[in-house]
């Protein structure tokens, strides 16, 4: 799922699982760097909003550690490709923007991986390939392409950073649940006392798909009920207007 | 092989090289930076994780030094260099006086999910297997990952027999898994009874390496010696 190339998923190719998104990249008058920062965090948020980069998402969150740890890797390789690539994006030929894009976001991606190599093996252990795939993230190219390579860099920059640490909070709020239920801890304290059996089907891959699906259910729920008071406020002012 | 002149919408060629070429430049550059930089902790990390591994199997330990065995002959000392091909890696631990306390080893199997990685500790004296450490597996939490935990299963590994046989070729009893509550012999491992596949694959981890590196190892022992 996450090796779709991004072009598809940013038109609204690829979300029809998801929550219906705005959209508010189209507006005439360029948004201000804080707006570029704050709309991946949550309003078009990579997990549950635009549902990009499900492979990690549901492979690495079997702790809120891992989870932190493996959105921050994504965090830092989507805002320095980005900030790059739109440094670059005037003198990059559109025919072969596909293949620097992947040479500019494996150059990061390597970095990372000897920088978590450097700062504990454990980690590394944990997060195993998924580390090298983030180049394959949908959502990493998605952004380099539907984004950096028409802003400027440092609203790039700040974009991507909104989206990685949207990312990064998607990826803890799965990783957090996965963790307290399938192994009774959070962040390695233990919550409960020795009487407490996990649901060990949480930290395996189907615990993955069940928080996941948990969450954008509560979501969509939520929009369903405000929808439906947005409309019964409409409707009584339309009946006392008449 | 495009012209400028040419009418045909063919591009030319000579800026789409240069570009990819001045970006794998660059990010050539961003990678050995990032490669120099990190090197050092790295390096260091490792032989961490590894000291920490050969220190569980080996309790005793107070000092490890790294060796390779190297086309199943010649002991040479590994010096945090990556193994050459066909050698085999094993740590030396000595204790407080300098004196061998016992080798360690490590033995890859097939698993449930993936390959068990384990590392045992050879003690000369008694020629068994006085520990056993998990360098990496996936399997699955709360059942295969018992083998960390499971008591009865790790006193299989309080004194496993790996003597040599006579003319010191190969193991005398092929270490060997059996079903939960059938052991009768000191080679023998008692499974984990529901993760019979995992406990089965550090039973061969353990009995591929062993029988690989002890035939090697055990005439040149006195090698080793002591350190001080």
């Amino acid at each position: 799922m996450e090796n779709k190339p991004g072009e598809g998923c940013e038109t609204g190719g690829c979300h029809s699982a998801a929550v219906p998104i705005k959209v508010v990249a189209l507006t005439p008058q360029t948004p201000s760097n804080w707006m570029e920062f704050a709309e991946g965090l949550w309003e078009r948020n990579p997990v549950f909003v635009m549902v990009l980069g499900m492979c990690p998402t549901l492979a690495v969150t079997v702790s809120a550690i891992n989870s932190i740890s493996m959105g921050l890797a994504t965090t830092f390789v989507l805002a320095a490709s980005c900030w790059l690539i739109s440094l670059m994006r005037h003198m990059i030929p559109k025919e072969v923007r596909i293949a620097t894009y992947i040479v500019i976001i494996a150059t990061f991606v390597t970095v990372v991986d000897y920088a978590i190599q450097a700062i504990s093996l454990d980690l590394y252990e944990a997060l195993g390939a998924y580390i090298q795939l983030i180049v394959a993230n949908c959502l990493v190219l998605g952004r380099a392409e539907a984004h950096a390579a028409r802003t400027a860099p440092m609203a790039a920059t700040m974009n991507a950073t909104g989206m990685g640490l949207g990312f990064t909070l998607g990826l803890f709020m799965i990783g957090g649940v996965r963790e307290i239920l399938g192994s009774g801890t959070f962040f390695d304290i233990h919550l409960f006392g020795s009487n407490f059996q996990p649901w060990v089907v949480m930290v395996l891959p189907p615990g993955g798909f069940f928080v996941m699906g948990g969450w954008l259910l509560l979501f969509a729920i939520i929009r369903k009920r405000k929808e439906k008071a947005a409309l019964a406020a409409t409707e009584m002012e339309v009946q006392h207007g008449a | 092989m495009s012209h400028a002149s040419s009418p045909s919408v063919a591009v030319e060629t000579l800026p789409l090289i240069r570009t990819l070429g001045i970006v794998s430049a660059i990010c050539g550059l961003i990678i050995v930076g990032a490669y120099l930089a990190t090197l050092d902790a790295a390096k260091a990390n490792r032989q961490l994780a590894a000291e920490r591994a050969v220190f569980k199997v080996v309790p005793s330990a107070k000092t490890i030094t790294e060796y390779f065995l190297v086309d199943g002959r010649d002991i040479k000392p590994g010096e945090g260099a990556d193994a050459p091909a066909g050698a085999i890696k094993f740590y030396a631990a000595y204790d407080a006086a300098g004196k061998l306390a016992g080798i360690a080893a490590e033995g890859a199997a097939k698993g449930y999910a993936d390959t068990v990685r384990v590392m045992f500790g050879y003690t000369p004296s008694c020629q068994c297997v006085t520990g056993i450490g998990v360098v990496s597996m996936r399997e699955t939490p709360g059942i295969g990952d018992k083998i960390l935990t499971d008591t009865s299963f790790l006193a299989n590994f309080k004194a496993l027999d790996v003597k040599l046989n006579k003319d010191l070729s190969a193991l005398a009893n092929e270490v060997k898994v059996v079903k939960h509550g059938t052991k009768t012999d000191p080679w023998q491992i008692d499974a984990i009874a529901g993760a019979t596949i995992t406990s089965r694959a550090v039973g061969k981890g353990i009995n591929d390496a062993a029988q690989m590196l002890l035939p090697k190892l055990v005439p040149q022992l006195q090698r080793l010696g002591t350190r001080g």
